[in-house]
């Protein structure tokens, strides 16, 4: 059972009660300080926000997050609830009372201190002392070894094969196999999956086949997309994860409305979404996360937070703290996570299943993570940042090796285990791509289905055209493409 | 004050449909809707039956799902003489009763949009509907069309069908990267695994005054795009039955309405009937010149034809009502008819729904034109506010009735 410790809450720092009260205040609503002690050494009782983020770091019971100020405080002696206890006067706008003040006190843009980052596993897979998290047996802690293994080399050999001009696009989760994995490992199959595109674990841990990614890659006659989207755009109906459409963030409004379709139906499950940081951008992202605080739907937001959107840093993507902060701007709750610790995502996201479908709340998770490889084989990401940046993150910081470290520590794993697990799975995804060069192609006639539940005239009429050219330029058409 | 008819030539001119009419059922006479206007709105004088164009399951394309109802045919074909049967309504009731038969029909039928919910939409097509299906099928949206035409995306493809509204038509340009890209898309990018059952719909078109942005037709912006269906409205009866139709059909609808169009009265048969999306609408049939035109501009297209009736003209005038795909059967066999072919659109000259009908016209039935193919549209102008600078932007009926003596020259 997992353990939530105390940790501290969302509480302001104190002012220095040397300003006076026209200074500007760099008061952070979101630093850390330890309260414990500050609390008994002031005289002043704290005000109340109107915030509370509390489930987030305690559990089920809740705090206040209390701001202090210095000024002079008469005890309460009257009822009148156009006033509170301490004679400040409440005020009733749409949207609720608020507390008046007399000094003129901007919220700063920034929080002295960031938010902070869960984790348990430290670098060397070592279960950091006294960190909470939802432990993981042997079975399943070696699953998902297994398929972060998979998935490392599922990338590399289908990189490869794109260089070499078998199969015309490819893009890598390099990087962020504990994202896929770990998430997807947390989840029920009957939770809906919104991917981005760099989250084929999720699928892969859902069961899809490497022949089935294979197929898709190659736009074979066995794609379950019948050959119409570009590589790596897999989607599944049966295994719950929704065709990846190119755009970006236009699965999140998507995510909303099937959580809105899964509360009308009363269901045991929820939606989780995934994104990069270059995503929460767009319009959508913020439209997203309104509507599901709004409607209370139960979707879990993941943020793979990688540091770049193509060759767009973070620290031109936005000025905020990240991701994480601007949960809260929209009401939703949110919590910033260790991308790359397998048992620090799997906690975050199993705990925020259970809140998201047993409170109807959406929840934001930020996962920091780094892209390691290319944004995809359009791009060369050596032209913008520096080689031994990736290196770095490519070796040491590499969520593989760190899990793979913790299992061998538990001594569920060896350097055999090892070599042959990635000597199987090469020759695997090889056999896969042979296998998969050689299928045919979907029919002619699949170009025109499924524009619509059945086709119209006009399509019937530019598919006799097209056929009719064919037939007449037979050496122009390609040969794997039946008619 | 009903437009002259052939009884007999109503019947040939619909023996193109006549799949659709049930055996036995003698056809009345077809009037037309004779349309005054007024301030702020229209009045249609008296009600006058209707033949159903009932649409059985032997429709030319297979698998279009339409209700066959033989009985109403007779029924309402009988009434046309004693007006008693059916029930007198206006445009957006019609609307709000056909998306209530099928909110009654298929609990997966849902709203959203702004101000759908308890404040019944900003011309009451849903009002009431909230109340009686609760705030969770009637879904009131913060303002972000493409987030919640996203949302009604992905709960489509999660097995709702769900209607959106937008509060007026231009809006939805702010949802044209779902509507295109996904809406459009994904039954066909995922392999035909995921389907996407929406109706879009709102209120188009050039008001009274109502501005340049508010003033937008749509249907020339959406009409490229692969994988949806787009159809008008025009009258009472139409507009349950498309909507009825829009809410059944397995692809993404997208269904026009008139600002103007809402307070028209007609007086529609009590008994269900679903429409069909891909079908024109024969108004008045005639010898001389196929008019074909949708929306709003019908009226002025009737408008102008008691002028041009009274001139000894024979106009033919087809309310084409399916947008994308365009009814090239029924269209086709006027054509072959009259030989001649004037439309009439409300959209803006270049690259409006007239300009797609002209080239299609031109490319299927050259060889049975006797004259080029004339359409009048809008200017390429952004809609004025001044309300005689705005009307004159809008086709009025002088200059159809000009058009067609030029034709028929």
């Amino acid at each position: 059972m997992a353990v939530w410790l105390s940790r501290s809450g969302n509480v302001a720092r104190h002012l220095n009660g040397k300003m006076g009260s026209l200074g500007i205040l760099n008061r952070s609503l979101l630093s850390h300080p330890e309260p414990t002690h500050q609390r008994n050494s002031l005289p002043t009782s704290p005000i109340e926000q109107s915030y509370r983020n509390p489930a987030a770091f305690l559990g089920n019971s809740g705090t206040l997050f209390a701001v202090r100020h210095f000024e002079s405080i008469q005890a309460e002696t009257h009822h009148d609830s156009r006033y509170d206890e301490h004679e400040n006067q409440l005020l009733d706008f749409p949207g609720g009372k608020v507390k008046f003040t007399s000094d003129m006190i901007f919220i700063s843009e920034s929080p002295d201190k960031r938010i902070k980052c869960y984790r348990v596993l430290d670098d060397n897979g070592r279960q950091i002392p006294g960190s909470s998290f939802q432990p993981l047996s042997k079975e399943l802690s070696l699953r998902i070894y297994n398929d972060m293994v998979t998935l490392q080399t599922m990338d590399t050999i289908f990189y490869e094969a794109q260089r070499q001009g078998r199969i015309s696009f490819y893009l890598t989760s390099n990087g962020e196999e504990a994202i896929n994995i770990a998430s997807a490992a947390a989840l029920a199959i009957d939770d809906i999956v919104l991917p981005q595109y760099r989250e084929p674990g999720v699928l892969l841990w859902r069961g899809f086949t490497l022949k089935e990614f294979a197929d898709q890659c190659f736009g074979n006659k066995g794609d379950c997309g019948k050959g119409r989207q570009m590589p790596i755009h897999y989607g599944s109906r049966k295994h719950n994860y929704f065709t990846v459409s190119s755009p970006i963030a236009t699965q999140l409004p998507q995510a909303v409305g099937a959580a809105y379709s899964l509360k009308m139906d009363k269901k045991d499950a929820c939606v989780v979404t995934y994104f990069g940081d270059g995503a929460t951008s767009e319009g959508d992202f913020h439209a997203a996360l309104n509507f599901a605080a709004v409607m209370e739907a139960p979707v879990i937001f993941i943020c793979r937070n990688n540091g770049w959107a193509i060759s767009t840093s973070t620290s031109e993507q936005f000025r905020s703290d990240g991701v994480v902060v601007r949960g809260q701007a929209y009401g939703v709750r949110s919590i910033r996570v260790d991308g790359n610790d397998v048992i620090a995502v799997y906690s975050a996201v199993q705990r925020a299943r259970e809140m998201a479908i047993s409170e109807h709340r959406p929840i934001l998770i930020e996962a920091l993570t780094y892209r390691v490889g290319h944004h995809s084989t359009s791009d060369d990401s050596t032209k913008y940042r520096a080689v031994d940046e990736i290196e770095h993150w490519r070796s040491a910081r590499d969520p593989v090796t760190r899990f793979g470290k913790w299992i061998e520590l538990n001594g569920w794993w060896s350097n055999e285990n090892e070599s042959e697990l990635r000597r199987n799975m090469r020759k695997k995804i090889l056999h896969a791509i042979q296998v998969a060069e050689k299928v045919e192609k979907p029919l002619l006639a699949d170009l025109f289905t499924d524009v619509y539940d059945h086709p119209p005239s006009n399509l019937l009429e530019q598919e006799r055209l097209l056929r009719e050219t064919i037939k007449r330029h037979p050496q122009d058409y390609p040969p794997d493409v039946p008619v | 004050m009903a437009a002259i008819l052939k009884g007999i030539v109503a019947t040939s001119v619909l023996s193109s449909s006549s799949d659709f009419v049930p055996k036995g059922v003698q056809l009345p006479s077809l009037k037309s809707l004779p349309v005054s206007e007024r301030k702020g709105g229209f009045l249609v004088d008296g009600s006058d039956a209707k033949v159903v164009p009932v649409s059985n399951a032997r429709a030319r394309s297979a698998g279009r799902l339409v209700a066959a109802n033989a009985v109403a045919a007779e029924k309402s074909a009988a009434s046309t003489a004693s007006k008693t049967g059916g029930h007198e309504l206006l445009l957006f009731e019609a609307l709000r009763e056909g998306l209530e038969e099928e909110m009654d029909r298929d609990p997966r039928v849902c709203v959203m949009g702004e101000d759908v919910g308890h404040y019944g939409g900003s011309y009451k097509v849903t009002k009431g509907l909230a109340k009686k299906y609760g705030d969770l099928r009637v879904l009131d949206t913060p303002i972000a069309e493409n987030s919640f035409t996203g949302m009604a995306v992905g709960a489509a493809m999660t097995g709702l069908r769900p209607i959106v509204e937008g509060m007026n038509m231009g809006f939805l340009l702010l949802a044209f990267n779902q509507i295109s890209n996904n809406c459009g898309m994904l039954h066909y990018t995922s392999g035909g695994q995921f389907k996407i059952p929406i109706v879009i719909r709102g209120p188009g078109g050039v008001g009274r005054q109502l501005g340049a942005e508010h003033s937008q037709r749509l249907e020339s912006y959406f009409q490229s795009i692969p994988g949806i269906q787009m159809v008008a409205c025009s009258t009472p009866y139409n507009a349950k039955g498309l909507m009825k139709a829009a809410i059944r059909s397995e692809n993404p609808v997208i269904l026009f309405e008139h600002v103007l169009l809402y307070n028209l009265k007609e007086r529609i048969p009590d008994e269900e009937y679903v429409l069909s999306l891909e079908e024109a609408e024969m108004v008045r049939p005639g010898e001389h010149v196929t008019i074909l035109t949708y929306s709003r501009m019908r009226y002025h297209v009737m408008q102008a034809a008691k002028t041009l009736v009274n001139k000894g003209y024979d106009p033919e005038v087809i309310d084409i009502r399916s947008l994308k795909p365009f009814d090239l059967y029924t269209i086709g066999n006027s054509v072959k008819k009259t030989h001649r072919v004037l439309i009439v659109e409300e959209c803006m000259r270049t690259g409006g729904i007239g300009a797609s009908l002209t080239a299609a016209i031109n490319e299927n039935f050259h060889d049975y034109l006797d004259a080029p193919v004339v359409c009048l549209s809008s200017q390429d102008v952004p809609t004025p506010y001044a309300g005689t600078l705005e009307e004159w932007t809008v086709v009025q009926p002088a200059q159809i009735v000009t058009a067609v003596e030029q034709l028929c020259r």
